[in-house]
C-alpha cells in the first residue's frame, strides 16, 4: 500500500485540475466565438455562450442584452459570476494554496503568477483588438500549468485524482458544447444530416481544438452527424468524450490496483456503463434516438461519477468507516 | 516541566510561588501525571537572545509553546546564497538546510513506543493563518502531511486522519495550534480548529503532541524572572546565559521600584506575545507613561519590568543605504531523545530607526545568520 493521501487533498487536486481545464475551455469558446462565429451578415451572436453555461438567469439579472462587451466581461473578469475565468482561476489558485505541501513549487508559482495576471485585468484589456492575445495568454497559462504538472508532479495517488478531474471536466465541456451547438445550428430536426453553413461547424470544431484533426479524418465534407460523432466517439481525439471516459476509467483502475484503494466501486460501475454505451452505439444510432437525450444521459452519468468519487474518496458524504465519528 | 506536572517539588520547596503556576492560564491539569516519551515536553524551543551595551549575551525570552520563524532561517540562507554566491566562497559555513530532517528525526524518536514507522503530521489552523507559509515549508521539508483539525478524528483513544483509503493512524502531531484550540473536549469547547478527543489519545499513550500541552508555563514572562533560581534548584549550576534583570510587579517592592523608575524601564505584560503591549520608558511620551502607570496600578501581577537593554546593532540595508539597526537572535533547539541545536538562527531586526521592537508582526525584518565550522 502506498503512502496515504488526505481525503481533503484528493478533493482539492481533483478540483484544481477541473478549474484549470474549465478556464481553458472557456477561453477557447470565447476566442472562437469572437473570431469565427459570425453569421452571413457579419453579425455576432453571444447569447449561445450564456445558454451554453446555463447562465441566462444570472446574466440577464444584471444585463439587458447579450452584447459582445457584456458577455465577454461577464465571462472573463466579472467577480460576481462564479463561472468567470477570473473566478475559475481564483478557485484553482485557492485549491493550489491548500495543496502547497503536495504540489511542486513550480506548479504553485506559475498558478500564482497566472492568478495575479487575471486579477490585474482592466476593462481596456477586453477591447476587441486585444482579445485574441488575451485568450491566447489564458490558454497558454492553462497549458503551461498542464505541462509543469506533467513534468514535476509526483505520480502518487494525487496524480490520478488530478487526471480524473481534468478528464471529467473535459468530457463535461465537450458534451455541453455539442449539445448547445448541435441544436442551435440545425434549422430543424428534419435537417439532420443535410449540409448546412460550414463555417459554424468549423467554429464548433475549433472551440474543441478539433478542426485540423477532423479535416485529416474527413477531408471532403462536414456534416453535423460526423462532427458529433467525432467529438463523441473518436478514440484518438484528446477532447472526445469516449477518450476522456477511457482515461478516467484507466486512472480509477490504477488507484484501485496500484494504490489498493478499496472504495470507489460505484464510480467504477458508472464508468463501465458509460463505456459500454459509448462503445456500442454508432453516431447514426445516437442521432436517430435523439442526440440531446443521449448527451443528457452522458452528463448525468458524469455528475454521478463525481458524486461517487466525492463519497468514496473525498470524505464529502458520511463515509462508512467514520460515519459514527463526530464531524 | 516534568516536576510541575508530577510531584511539584519546586512549588513545595517554595522556589516558585505555587499560585503563579497553578493559577496560570497556561497550566493544564489535564497534563498531570502524564509521561511524554523520553520526558520531552518542549520538542521545539526558540530562545530569544540579545547582546547588551557591555557585549554580554542575555536571554530575553523563552518560547516553549510553538516558536515560529525557522523557515526564515533557511529561506534567508537560500536567498543569500543565490544573491551573493561570491560572498560565501572559502567560508566554512555550517548548513541550516537540514532542519527538516533534524525535526523529523526528533519527532520520530518521541513516537509512542508501540509504533515502528511512526506517522508524523503537521497540524495547522489552515491557509488563513499568518504562519501558513511556514507550516507548508516545514511539512514539505519533513515530507509529512499538512493536516487541519477536520482531517483528524479520535476513535478508541487513537487519532486517525481521513484519507482516500479510509482512516489512517497518526502517531505524532507537530501542532501549530495553541493549547486552547487543540481539543474542544478538553479545552475551549468552541474551537473549530481542533480535534475532539486528542488529549484522551495523548493520555492513553497512543499519540505524542509536539510541543506537549501546558508548556506555556515555561515561556511566561513572570516565570522567566525565576529562571536563574529554577536552574540552580534543578541543576545546582549557575546559568550559562544570564537573564535580563527583571522586576516582578506582583511583588510590592518591585512594583514600587517600577513605578519610581518608569521612564528608564521597559514594562511588558506577562501574557502577551508578538511584542504587543510593551512600553519602552526612554522612548515613551509622557502620556504613554501615564497610561502605563495606570495599567500597572490596576493589575500589577500582569506586568514585569526590565532595564532598557540597548540591543546590539547590525549593518542593515535601508532606503538611504546601509545603517545600524537593532537586532536579536533566536536559535532553535530541537529535542527528541536528546537535544540538537540548529547551527544558525533567526536574527530579527527592527527596521525602523531607533526601534527596539524586532517582532515581524510589528514590521521587523530578518537576516541570514552564520555559524562557522
Amino acid at each position: 500500500m502506498s503512502e496515504p493521501l488526505l481525503a481533503r487533498y484528493a478533493d482539492c487536486i481533483f478540483w484544481l485540475a477541473r478549474y484549470v481545464e474549465r478556464a481553458e475551455n472557456l477561453a477557447r469558446i470565447l476566442d472562437v466565438n469572437e473570431i469565427f462565429a459570425r453569421d452571413s451578415r457579419g453579425g455576432q451572436d453571444w447569447l449561445p455562450i450564456v445558454q451554453l453555461h446555463s447562465d441566462s438567469k444570472r446574466f440577464f439579472a444584471g444585463h439587458a442584452a447579450a452584447s459582445a462587451e457584456a458577455v465577454l466581461r461577464f465571462y472573463v473578469t466579472d467577480v460576481d459570476n462564479p463561472g468567470s475565468i477570473l473566478n475559475t482561476v481564483r478557485s484553482a489558485h485557492e485549491n493550489a494554496r491548500t495543496l502547497r505541501p503536495l504540489i511542486s513549487t513550480e506548479m504553485w508559482v506559475q498558478l500564482n503568477v497566472f492568478y495575479n495576471e487575471m486579477r490585474a485585468l482592466r476593462p481596456a484589456d477586453l477591447a476587441p483588438e486585444r482579445l485574441p492575445r488575451l485568450f491566447a495568454t489564458i490558454k497558454e497559462a492553462c497549458q503551461t500549468h498542464t505541462g509543469i504538472t506533467e513534468g514535476t508532479f509526483y505520480r502518487d495517488q494525487g496524480w490520478y485524482f488530478y487526471q480524473i478531474g481534468r478528464y471529467l471536466e473535459r468530457a463535461d465541456q465537450t458534451t455541453r458544447l455539442l449539445d448547445m451547438k448541435y441544436h442551435l445550428l440545425l434549422p430543424s430536426p428534419a435537417d439532420v444530416g443535410s449540409p448546412i453553413d460550414a463555417s459554424q461547424w468549423n467554429a464548433l470544431l475549433r472551440s474543441a481544438a478539433g478542426y485540423h484533426a477532423y479535416r485529416r479524418l474527413h477531408s471532403t465534407n462536414i456534416t453535423p452527424a460526423r462532427v458529433a460523432g467525432f467529438l463523441l466517439l473518436n478514440l484518438s481525439f484528446p477532447r472526445s468524450v469516449v477518450l476522456c471516459v477511457r482515461e478516467i476509467d484507466a486512472m480509477l483502475r490504477e488507484l484501485k490496483s496500484r494504490h489498493a484503494l478499496r472504495r470507489g466501486n460505484a464510480a467504477a460501475e458508472e464508468l463501465d456503463r458509460l463505456r459500454a454505451v459509448l462503445g456500442t452505439l454508432s453516431i447514426e444510432e445516437i442521432v436517430r434516438e435523439g442526440l440531446h437525450e443521449f448527451l443528457d444521459l452522458v452528463q448525468s452519468q458524469l455528475i454521478a461519477i463525481t458524486t461517487d468519487l466525492s463519497t468514496a474518496f473525498f470524505g464529502k458524504a458520511p463515509a462508512l468507516a467514520d460515519a459514527s465519528e463526530p464531524q | 516541566m516534568a516536576d510541575i506536572y508530577h510531584d511539584q517539588k519546586i512549588l513545595r520547596d517554595r522556589v516558585l510561588p505555587a499560585d503563579l503556576i497553578l493559577n496560570h492560564s497556561c497550566y493544564r491539569p489535564a497534563m498531570r501525571r502524564l509521561d511524554p516519551p523520553h520526558g520531552t515536553y518542549v520538542h521545539i524551543c526558540g530562545t530569544d537572545i540579545v547582546r547588551d551595551q557591555n557585549g554580554t549575551l542575555l536571554v530575553l525570552e523563552d518560547n516553549a509553546r510553538t516558536p515560529s520563524g525557522v523557515s526564515y532561517v533557511i529561506e534567508n540562507r537560500n536567498l543569500m546564497q543565490r544573491a551573493f554566491p561570491d560572498l560565501l566562497k572559502g567560508i566554512a559555513l555550517r548548513p541550516v538546510e537540514n532542519y527538516g530532517l533534524m525535526l523529523a528525526a526528533a519527532l520520530a524518536e518521541v513516537a509512542p513506543a508501540a509504533c515502528e514507522t511512526p506517522c508524523i503530521v503537521l497540524l495547522s489552523p489552515g491557509i488563513y493563518n499568518s504562519a501558513y507559509f511556514e507550516h507548508v515549508f516545514l511539512a514539505r521539508e519533513m515530507g509529512v502531511p499538512l493536516v487541519e483539525g477536520r482531517d483528524l478524528f479520535e476513535a478508541d483513544d487513537h487519532v486517525y486522519m481521513r484519507t482516500t483509503g479510509g482512516p489512517s493512524r497518526v502517531d505524532v502531531i507537530y501542532r501549530r495550534i495553541d493549547d486552547d484550540f487543540l481539543d474542544p473536549e478538553a479545552f475551549r469547547p468552541d474551537s473549530m480548529l481542533g480535534v475532539p478527543g486528542i488529549m484522551r489519545a495523548c493520555r492513553a499513550g497512543n499519540l505524542t503532541l509536539a510541543n506537549a500541552v501546558g508548556t506555556g508555563i515555561a515561556d511566561d514572562k513572570a516565570v522567566y524572572a525565576y529562571m536563574p533560581r529554577i536552574i540552580r534548584y534543578y541543576l545546582d549550576q549557575e546559568p550559562i546565559l544570564s537573564n535580563v534583570e527583571t522586576s516582578i510587579c506582583r511583588e510590592p517592592a518591585a512594583l514600587r521600584y517600577t513605578l519610581d523608575h518608569l521612564a528608564s524601564l521597559v514594562v511588558k505584560p506577562v501574557g502577551e506575545a508578538g511584542g504587543y503591549g510593551i512600553t519602552i520608558g526612554p522612548l515613551a511620551s509622557r502620556q504613554e507613561l501615564e497610561e502605563c502607570r495606570a495599567k500597572l496600578l490596576a493589575d500589577p501581577a500582569n506586568y514585569i519590568s526590565q532595564p532598557c537593554i540597548m540591543l546590539s546593532v547590525a549593518p542593515t540595508l535601508v532606503d538611504g543605504g546601509v545603517a545600524p539597526r537593532h537586532v536579536d537572535l533566536r536559535p532553535f533547539a530541537v529535542t527528541g531523545k536528546e537535544t540538537r541545536v540548529l547551527p544558525g538562527g533567526l536574527t530579527r531586526v527592527a527596521l525602523r530607526e531607533g526601534s527596539l521592537i524586532v517582532n515581524s508582526s510589528q514590521g521587523g525584518g530578518s537576516k541570514d545568520t552564520w555559524v562557522l565550522e
